[in-house]
């Protein structure tokens, strides 16, 4: 009755991996960059969550390893994300700009 | 009917995901990344993955979202205007995405797992925050307080950088 195979769920998490690499190579605004990261990050949570799902345990219940990887993963991004957008904020005050090619000085 | 949600929310979250990086304005890229995030949690649901669920919505969609949204205005970031693109960059940035996908389906095709259904749980619709946690406290002690340490120096290092002079 349930057909989705874990290549289902790969496909997504690959394709939305791909989709915010697209965002940090093409894009050249600081935040869009940044929100690709997140993206990314986000994709292997997915993958990492259909394995859960997929590598049930002799309890017959999801793998909560990965499930608290995946919450570790979650918790790193957000520190990661406050840090970097206090980065980017201390940059934008010394350079007005947050387009990465007016940015290519490596001191100010 | 489960797969039937999987299709749309897959399509929600990755059009939504190109909807990011494709506008121009940053605030439209910021309201699509947090459609993009909820229906990343609805995904995790429909995986019975309820805790990781909420968390997500939780830290990204509330969290991190009003992190970037308040960096944004903060900045007064207008719509970024149209600048000559550099056309060795955009081809080569193309070609490195061609390239992944391709990898990709190759290796979703031959890897044998793949293939396979997900196997039935014990139980459904059932609260998992018990067994994550038993599996976070008792196997994942240490990893849990260096995380605490983390999101400490995290926090000092957010207000130092953001001080008027770094001096």
């Amino acid at each position: 009755m349930n057909m989705l195979t874990l290549g289902h769920y790969l496909l997504v998490s690959g394709l939305l991996f791909a989709v915010g690499l697209a965002g940090v190579l093409l894009r050249r605004n600081l935040l869009i960059i940044f929100m690709g990261l997140e993206l990314m990050l986000n994709a292997a949570n997915l993958s990492l969550v259909a394995f859960a799902r997929h590598g049930v345990t002799t309890l017959g219940l999801p793998d909560y390893n990965a499930q608290v990887l995946v919450f570790f993963i979650i918790t790193v991004a957000a520190a990661e994300v406050a840090v970097g957008l206090a980065i980017i904020v201390a940059l934008y005050r010394l350079r007005q700009t947050t387009h990465v090619e007016d940015l290519d000085k490596m001191k100010f | 009917m489960l797969t039937f949600l999987f299709w749309v929310l897959s399509a929600v979250m990755l059009a939504s995901a190109v909807c990011v990086v494709a506008f121009r304005n940053p605030v439209n890229s910021a309201m699509s990344l947090v459609v993009s995030f909820l229906a990343l949690a609805a995904l995790f649901v429909t995986l019975d993955a309820y805790f990781i669920g909420i968390i997500q919505v939780l830290v990204y969609a509330g969290a991190v979202m009003v992190l970037f949204l308040f960096i944004i205005m903060l900045l007064d970031l207008k719509a970024e205007a149209r600048r000559r693109l550099n056309l060795a960059a955009l081809a080569g940035g193309l070609a490195v995405l061609g390239g992944f996908v391709v990898l990709l389906v190759q290796v979703i095709k031959t890897l044998p797992a793949a293939q396979q259904t997900f196997p039935a749980l014990a139980r459904t619709g059932y609260s998992d925050v018990a067994d994550v946690g038993m599996t976070l406290f008792s196997g994942y002690n240490l990893p849990f307080q260096v995380i605490g340490v983390l999101l400490l120096v995290a926090t000092v290092g957010v207000v130092i950088l953001s001080r008027r002079s770094l001096r």
